[in-house]
């Protein structure tokens, strides 16, 4: 019996919102720019003569991004010039980042939540086993219940080439091409082949979104294109047929042989277990997270077809096809792809001590995962609500607010009833203030209030009238705790809530 | 003939009101109708009802503190992009490409209130060794006609020997300012790479690339630099440090100095007439009081393979640009000896190669440095022959692809280290 | 590395990557240029370069950067930055569709 692991590796691309671009003083604006090609000069429009020098705040963003994902962060960093030609660029070559990129390293851990969400939908992701889903093919993912890494291979700066739209001009086909943005700064983030399934994908991206949103480095807007999404996706055979080898060998050994392992990791991993195919499909043109989901979906099930046919799947670039829900190859002239990297010339390397990394340390704000687990520990959160008032850094930050006008005040109004509050009526907090809010809340709840003396006589009175239950709970069966709180609730026809109630009971049960 | 003055004389008598900037000017646009067409030194020349009607305002401008080059006229190399002034690098490919800015040196130059006459000839993208791979015409030696100029800055010599301009800016990259100095017999100055700006400045090879000054003396050449030099926001490898005041440093005293003399220059191949000039000269030299050290620089062999595989490799990264879209025509318009080049350089930097070319020559430019640093520990400066043999027959190099490049064989040699150097 | 002879092959590829069209003439020409050039150029092999590092910028500086500021001085008009071209539209540069058909 033959079963497949999804093998993923993302690129993804952030466009920086630096006021300039990466290399020279012009707006970095380019999807609020009223007009096309008003937004250049000599630099990033590859003038004859024209020099680049490097945005400050855009190596440092590119630091703080590395420190955030636990990366190392390179003491000594130098542009490259990779070569190659599209119309779309205006020198010919792209400053991009070669053999010493800004950070190394790193992980992005994706929370239990997150894939245990996803978990019933492939009961076989869970438990490892191989029992056939309803595809015909069996698929193996992750198999552990706490958190999954994703490690980080690489993330290094560079600039963003013009934008290429496909026209027609006097009935003829045409690219039109607008260099404002051509030259904003680009950050480039490489993941190892860690991925194995198409709902990791999603929450590793996910994740990263959320970590460049804190930051505030970047829109990453996937929609206007400030952050790009690239999978490149295999699928590995975990052969348990007898002539498994002869199995895995494709019907074009020259594919193998001559293609580049899986992922643009350049340390392959030895061992047996995490061996990578022989080929990779790199999908392009993702603007959601998913989108990935489904182009991953979608590339697995036509690889696999591939192999089982015996064949390897061509290594290529694809394209996703919203409309059609597929991928097909990219319509893109490419040129053969050799890009001839070599040190640019015209920027000198950078060098930055511990000392100023460490300065760079202590500007970056609190992370998802450090506010999330403070959330629910400082405001006695339950966890899923804590992610979803930290999914977003400004509605983390507004609920604060909103907390600590709270006490100001000195509400009774609990922090779980706001926290309930913001979660439930999908509070704009673009638009809503703190003091407003909480007024409406309080006035809301003003009549679901119930006073301490007729609490405490309804609580008495549910515990003297369920002998059994308390003895239960006596003995350890603390869960039976909500039994008696439904029931509190009962007797008090919905009022009170839930949090006061469950502390009191848990006084008088003692 | 006023031209026959230094810039300093110039300025003194542009001062004193001895003469003014019209008669200066007049006299350049009199030389470039005289021999003009036949030296084939210009690309465009400035009309000169424009550069005439500049002078008398800069006459009626002028006080005592204007700059010494206020009103003094100049030629630019054609590498220099100048807003609003055709700039060719003498190429078809930007043979009608108007810039829309100005290259830093030349808008120091304008700030210092100087005239600009016309944009010169020169082997396209500083391609070459004798103004002869243009696409404008090969320039021709004023002292015989017959003969090259020079390259790559032809044209510029050619302006300042033929008396049609004061001073020039050229661009030294593997002797392109050097050699046509020797051959047209004026003073160019190879600046330290990034003492002077290179923004604005056509690149042939970005590391190598120098902007320097030609003229007639080597005061001027200091006064030049002096005003041309220093650092640019706009160019990150120009030089942070403080300009000095060179003219102040050109006592004549050169007592005690110890002129190296590396013993490798001095072999097969250079012709003899010009070891017997260099020989007079290092005499002078010693007559003078400096102390005359030979030594050995045997790394000299490798100077040319180093040069000729990281300036193409880098050229043909900088001429990548040259698409068409976005300005001038299309890359089919290069020159065989540009397509060659950009040839070279694609192959030295392409997969497979790069170790074995690209990679090697940078590691052997690690140890030209070392060699020079270790040469100029035990003395002051070095004597060394600019070319190899006096100017070549118009034609003659064109001829022989490998020829032509070995005609770079001295002055290459300075290009890669932080050295400047003078003819 | 021995001196390599070029096949018009090889100099096809070099040209590809190098976007020039060069006719057949041309190619048979810079083969053989090219086998003389860089066959001259290999002597370079005969360096002994082991452990040393690569110069590839000799002024010694880093760290050289600009603020995030905007330069509006340095900015073109889009009618400045349009005026060298051959082929607009719109107030876009114009090309031949780069996708396939």
């Amino acid at each position: 019996m033959v079963t497949y692991k999804t093998i993923v590796g993302m690129e993804i691309h952030v466009e920086l919102k630096t006021k300039s671009k990466m290399f020279c003083g012009c707006k970095n604006d380019p999807f609020h720019a009223p007009k096309p090609n008003i937004y250049t000069c000599p630099v990033c429009l590859g003038l004859p003569g024209a020099l680049p020098v490097p945005n400050k705040k855009a190596v440092e963003w590119t630091i703080m991004l590395g420190l955030a994902l636990g990366s190392e962060i390179s003491l000594f960093s130098k542009f490259d010039r990779k070569n190659y030609f599209y119309p779309d660029l205006p020198k010919g070559y792209q400053i991009s980042q070669y053999d010493q990129p800004i950070a190394r390293g790193g992980k992005i851990v994706i929370a239990s939540e997150a894939k245990q969400s996803f978990s019933p939908r492939h009961p076989e992701l869970v438990s490892g086993s191989k029992i056939a889903s309803s595809s015909r093919f069996n698929l193996i993912g992750t198999s552990r219940n706490d958190g999954k890494t994703i490690r980080i291979h690489r993330v290094h700066l560079e600039e963003d080439t013009g934008k290429l739209i496909h026209s027609t001009v006097n009935g003829k086909k045409v690219s039109l091409i607008d260099f404002n943005r051509s030259g904003v700064p680009l950050v480039e983030i490489v993941t190892e082949p860690d991925i194995n399934s198409s709902e990791e994908a999603k929450a590793f991206l996910k994740k990263l979104h959320q970590i460049i949103r804190y930051l505030d480095i970047s829109d990453a807007d996937m929609e206007k294109g400030s952050m790009r999404l690239e999978p490149n996706i295999s699928v590995k055979i975990m052969s348990l047929r007898i002539n498994a080898k002869q199995s895995f060998s494709p019907r074009h050994p020259e594919l193998v042989s001559g293609s580049k392992i899986a992922s643009s990791s350049s340390t392959p991993r030895n061992d047996d277990e995490s061996e990578l195919p022989s080929y990779k499909v790199e999908v392009k043109n993702i603007n959601s997270f998913n989108f990935v989901k489904k182009a991953i979906d979608y590339e697995v099930g036509r690889q696999i077809e591939i192999l089982e046919a015996g064949e390897t799947p061509v290594q290529e670039t694809r394209g996703w096809e919203e409309k059609k829900g597929v991928t097909l190859p990219q319509r893109r002239k490419e040129a053969a792809h050799d890009y001839r990297y070599f040190p640019e010339p015209d920027i000198p390397p950078m060098r930055v001590t511990k000392d100023q990394i460490s300065e760079l340390r202590t500007k970056i704000p609190e992370l998802p995962d450090v506010k999330l687990a403070r959330f629910i520990k400082n405001y006695q959160l339950k966890p899923e609500d804590a992610a979803r008032l930290t999914d977003e850094v400004e509605l983390a930050n507004f609920f604060e607010k909103c907390a600590s006008q709270l006490s100001i005040i000195n509400s009774k109004l609990s922090i779980q009833s706001l926290a309930n509050w913001i979660i439930n009526k999908k509070v704009d907090y673009t638009k809503a203030s703190p003091e407003e809010l909480i007024k409406v809340i309080t006035a809301t709840k003003q009549v679901k209030q119930v006073d301490e003396v007729e609490l405490t006589r309804v609580i008495d009175q549910i515990i003297a009238a369920n002998p059994q239950p308390v003895a239960e709970y006596k003995k350890g069966k603390t869960g039976i705790i909500m039994f008696f709180v439904g029931q509190v609730k009962r007797e008090l026809k919905g009022r009170g809530d839930a949090v006061s109630i469950r502390k009191i009971l848990q006084e008088q049960l003692k | 003939m006023l031209l026959d003055k230094t810039i300093s004389e110039l300025a003194a008598g542009l001062r004193k009101k001895e003469f003014s900037s019209v008669d200066i000017v007049t006299e350049c646009y009199d030389a470039i109708e005289k021999h003009g067409k036949e030296l084939n030194a210009f690309i465009t020349v400035i009309d000169n009802t424009t550069a005439l009607t500049y002078a008398q305002k800069k006459d009626n401008e002028r006080t005592e503190n204007t700059s010494p080059l206020h009103g003094i006229p100049f030629v630019l190399k054609d590498a220099y992009i100048t807003q609003r002034i055709r700039t060719t690098s003498a190429s078809n490919v930007l043979k009608n490409y108007i810039p829309q800015y100005n290259a830093t040196v030349y808008q120091k130059l304008l700030d210092a209130g100087a005239i600009l006459i016309g944009k010169m000839n020169m082997d396209a993208w500083g391609h070459g060794g004798s103004t002869e791979n243009t696409d404008f015409g090969p320039a021709k030696n004023p002292w015989d006609t017959t003969r090259v100029a020079g390259g790559s800055s032809g044209g510029p010599a050619i302006a300042i020997a033929a008396r049609m301009s004061a001073f020039a800016i050229g661009e030294d990259t593997g002797g392109s300012i050097r050699n046509p100095a020797a051959w047209c017999n004026i003073t160019g100055l190879k600046v330290t790479y990034g003492r002077v700006s290179r923004y604005g400045t056509i690149a042939y090879a970005s590391s190598f690339d120098t902007v320097g000054p030609m003229a007639r003396t080597a005061e001027d050449c200091a006064l030049l630099l002096e005003l041309v030099a220093g650092q640019d926001p706009y160019d990150a490898t120009s030089s942070p440090h403080k300009v000095p005041k060179y003219t102040q440093k050109l006592t004549g005293n050169i007592e005690g100095i110890k002129v190296g003399i590396p013993k490798e220059f001095f072999g097969q191949g250079l012709d003899s007439e010009i070891k017997k000039s260099i020989d007079i000269a290092a005499k002078k030299f010693e007559s003078m009081g400096a102390k005359l050290i030979e030594l050995s620089m045997p790394m000299f062999d490798y100077g040319l393979p180093v040069y000729y595989l990281i300036g193409p490799s880098e050229t043909s990264s900088n001429l990548a640009r040259y698409d068409g879209i976005r300005y001038g025509q299309g890359r089919n318009q290069f020159t065989p000896e540009t397509m060659r080049r950009i040839m070279i350089g694609t192959y030295a930097l392409s997969a497979g190669y790069y170790d074995a070319y690209y990679k090697k020559a940078q590691q052997a430019r690690t140890l030209f440095i070392k060699e020079y640093e270790k040469a100029l520990s035990s003395c002051d400066v070095l004597l060394m022959p600019v070319n190899p043999t006096p100017p070549t027959k118009i034609g003659e190099l064109m001829s022989d692809p490998l020829a032509n490049l070995l005609a770079d064989v001295y002055t290459t040699l300075k290009y890669w280290i932080r050295i400047s150097a003078r003819n | 590395m021995a001196a390599k002879k070029f096949t018009i092959d090889d100099v096809k590829h070099i040209a590809q990557l190098a976007n020039l069209v060069l006719s057949d003439e041309q190619l048979q020409k810079i083969a053989e240029q090219l086998s003389s050039v860089i066959g001259y150029m290999s002597k370079i092999q005969a360096l002994d370069t082991k452990g040393v590092v690569e110069t590839s910028q000799v002024t010694g500086l880093e760290n050289v950067f600009r603020e995030d500021v905007v330069d509006e001085k340095r900015m073109l008009s889009q009618e400045s930055a349009l005026s060298n071209a051959k082929n607009t539209h719109s107030g876009y540069f114009v090309v031949d569709a780069v996708l396939e058909e």
